[in-house]
């Protein structure tokens, strides 16, 4: 019959909606409060020392909402304000310097969209499928549109001796999480962010200024960034030994492993993201990204990885930038084993996850870019599989 | 074409803030400090996370023993057989412990526990004492044990073949099912959480959705209100207050519904409650005596055990220095007199 949302007036067509003040900073309809980060409870030991989860699955385009984008604080999100701001710049330099939120607003800015990954981003997945959704196994990465200042500015301006070789960043909050940075990089891309999609930094991403280090694991886009410190050597703090260091099967690690390689992962369908229309047109969409460059191209497999089709780049492949991918089909009903393969313009092809663990093990825990699997059924629902 | 923008940093403000220790011994302070010392220190600051042995209690870190696993699936990372550098150790627990209450631990003490956390590896005797002058002698184990990054090396060439497009290998089948491990948290309804709503069975002539806020909403008021009545007048600033101090409580102690035991106790209706009295929860042995001899958890004991916890209690396992200003003790009591048990 007719459809009464057609030929009956509904409220919202006959009276008011909200008045212009309603939200004079808008939160998301609530048909979508499902929409949010979560995280994996078991993982961690407290919530101020943990991550969460940016919610890819329901997501589209490449930018990332800073109000859903994942967080990782090691000592709780702290509140700093831009009036007790500072940023100090010493070790080997000229001019040892300290720098207020004013002074970095006067500096030229820079733009740049980037990706930032945590180098466990499927940590958790090394030895199995173990989590039921991208959001859980791919959704520890965000990307966003920074406004800041090149590095290099602040680093000029206290002049950088012959013998500094590196930087390392730490942050104001109680972890003062610092990392080592190679000063060729610092030079390079490596800028103190204070604007992000627009607005001024969100709390949790390290208001009012953070580090923005393209291409590279996440822990080193230090929050609340208060020091610059330039050495002849590397720190070996805490998080560059004992964490975000890769083991290998002969029990020695990988240090320095800071370039996240090309990956990607089909977002819907996945496990949160059923098929429930039936068979006929299906748009299945995805993510792929690369430390090292721009996205090449993004090949689809329907039977887990013996056929593929070239996706459809959508909008704009940036450098180190989140790229949107799409491939619209005919669905049969008929199950399928759904993967996604990037390729980045070095032509580094994303691996299996298989061949990585033939080269790394099972003990390695960070950097995990293999392929995923998705098994789509007939009903429409979706798996979180692996393949042979 | 420098900007003149800036100005210089003074030399006790890098002081303050450069308190970095490289694995050169660059910037360690003078100081010393030795084992049994560095025990007591660490039972009193560390172990209430990482155990009296540095075993790591719960899912803390552990932070001695698991010499040669490293070959092994599960490998125990800790500071005898993982971390190549003692500086790393000093400056860590120096700069960013305890957890909490970073930036409380003095020179000596570093020095002091860094000495007990090679001694609980079994690297040094019990009469050692460790110094800014021998600190770079002592070599750690796993020294050797790291590299550069050699992906560009030895796996972008195995992985920079043009990619297979066609009949690229045998038909697979599913190995591995994330299912069956069953650990991925779930909405109500058992499904994966934040799977996406079915928001056409919804909207088909069916009543629309209430939004799950305002009920929740309600719910809170309510609990609020019978609360207030029960509790009396709570001025509701001071909670709100006691709700950020309690920040510094968080790591150990869960509030809320469906809290559990952590490293410590929950404190769901902990006014009232008879010390050391919690089911399931380990507590010191001067603990559980106390609340035997009838010490009940009221403003005024709170008060005093919150000031100067191991002064108020000796021998209680809480390695929390206490709360100096009475304000703030206040706010905690009047936060905590509203969680019911």
């Amino acid at each position: 019959g007719a459809d009464p949302l057609i030929t009956e007036v509904q409220d919202w067509a006959s009276s008011f909606g909200d008045a212009v003040d309603a939200s004079p900073y808008g939160m998301p309809i609530r048909f979508e409060s499902h929409v949010v980060r979560r995280n994996v409870e078991w993982l961690t030991e407290s919530p101020v020392s943990s991550i969460n989860f940016t919610p890819i699955h329901a997501l589209e385009g490449t930018i990332t909402p800073q109000g859903c984008a994942f967080e990782r604080h090691h000592s709780g999100a702290i509140e700093l304000s831009k009036a007790d701001y500072r940023l100090m710049i010493n070790g080997l330099v000229d001019t040892p310097l300290v720098f207020t939120f004013e002074d970095l607003m006067r500096f030229p800015r820079a733009t740049v969209t980037a990706f930032l990954e945590c180098a466990a981003n499927g940590g958790m997945e090394w030895g199995g499928a173990q989590l039921e959704g991208c959001q859980f196994t791919q959704g520890m990465i965000h990307n966003m549109e920074y406004v800041g200042v090149p590095l290099r500015y602040l680093l000029e301006e206290a002049g950088v001796q012959a013998e500094g070789k590196w930087i390392y960043a730490e942050g104001a909050d109680a972890s003062s999480n610092g990392r080592s940075i190679p000063m060729e990089k610092a030079l390079d891309d490596v800028m103190v962010a204070f604007f992000a999609n627009g607005e001024a930094l969100r709390k949790e991403h390290g208001y009012p200024v953070r580090l923005v280090v393209p291409g590279w694991e996440g822990n080193m886009w230090v929050k609340w960034v208060r020091r610059i410190g330039v050495y002849d050597q590397a720190v070996e703090s805490r998080e560059e030994t004992s964490k975000y260091t890769d083991l290998m099967p002969d029990g020695r690690a990988r240090k320095w492993t800071w370039v996240m390689d090309a990956k990607s992962v089909i977002t819907s369908p996945s496990p949160q993201a059923p098929v429930r229309h039936g068979k006929g047109p299906l748009v299945i969409t995805g993510l792929a990204w690369s430390g090292n460059g721009k996205i090449a191209k993004v090949d689809v497999s329907l039977d887990g990885g013996r056929n593929w089709q070239e996706a459809r780049i959508t909008g704009e492949a940036k450098s180190k930038a989140l790229t949107r991918f799409h491939l619209d089909i005919d669905w049969d009903g008929s199950e399928l084993l759904l993967q996604s393969r990037a390729t980045d313009e070095t032509g580094y092809v994303q691996p299996t996850k298989d061949a990585l663990r033939a080269i790394r093990g099972l003990n390695n825990v960070y950097h995990n870019n293999g392929i995923q699997t998705w098994w789509l059924k007939s009903d429409g629902e979706v798996e979180n599989v692996e393949v042979a | 074409e420098k900007m003149g923008l800036g100005r210089a940093a003074l030399p006790e403000e890098i002081a303050a803030w450069d308190v970095s220790v490289l694995p050169d011994g660059t910037g360690l302070p003078e100081g010393e400090g030795d084992v049994l010392t560095g025990d007591e220190v660490f039972a009193d600051k560390c172990a209430s996370c990482h155990g009296e042995f540095a075993e790591g209690l719960d899912s803390w870190p552990v932070l001695a023993g698991g010499a040669g696993t490293l070959h092994d699936r599960r490998p125990v990372k800790t500071i005898g057989s993982y971390w190549p550098y003692l500086s790393t150790v000093f400056d860590y627990v120096h700069r960013s412990m305890p957890f909490g209450g970073a930036q409380t631990v003095t020179n000596d003490e570093a020095y002091a526990i860094t000495a007990f956390l090679l001694y609980s590896n079994g690297l040094v005797e019990d009469d050692f004492v460790l110094s800014n002058e021998n600190f770079t002698e002592i070599v750690l184990p796993n020294a050797e044990g790291f590299y550069p990054d050699d992906r560009a090396e030895s796996e972008y060439p195995l992985f920079s073949a043009a990619a297979c497009m066609s009949e690229c290998g045998p038909e697979v089948k599913i190995t591995k099912r994330a299912v069956e491990i069953n650990v991925t948290p779930e909405d109500p309804d058992g499904r994966p959480a934040g799977t996406l709503p079915d928001y056409m069975a919804s909207a088909m002539g069916a009543a629309p959705e209430a939004s799950p806020e305002p009920a929740a909403e309600e719910a809170v008021e309510e609990a609020a209100v019978d609360t207030a009545e029960a509790m009396a007048a709570v001025d509701p600033e001071m909670v709100e207050d006691g709700q950020k101090v309690f920040k510094k409580c968080a790591a150990c102690h869960k509030v809320g519904e469906g809290a559990k035991n952590g490293t410590g106790p929950h404190l769901n209706g902990a006014l009232g409650r008879a010390a050391g009295s919690l089911d399931g929860f380990k507590y010191s042995k001067a603990m559980t005596d106390a609340g035997a001899g009838g010490l009940v958890w009221d403003e005024a004991s709170l008060m005093s055990f919150l000031e100067n916890p191991k002064g108020f209690l000796k021998g209680t396992k809480m390695s929390f220095a206490g709360l100096k200003k009475e304000d703030d003790r206040a706010a905690i009591v009047a936060y905590l007199s509203t969680l019911a048990p």
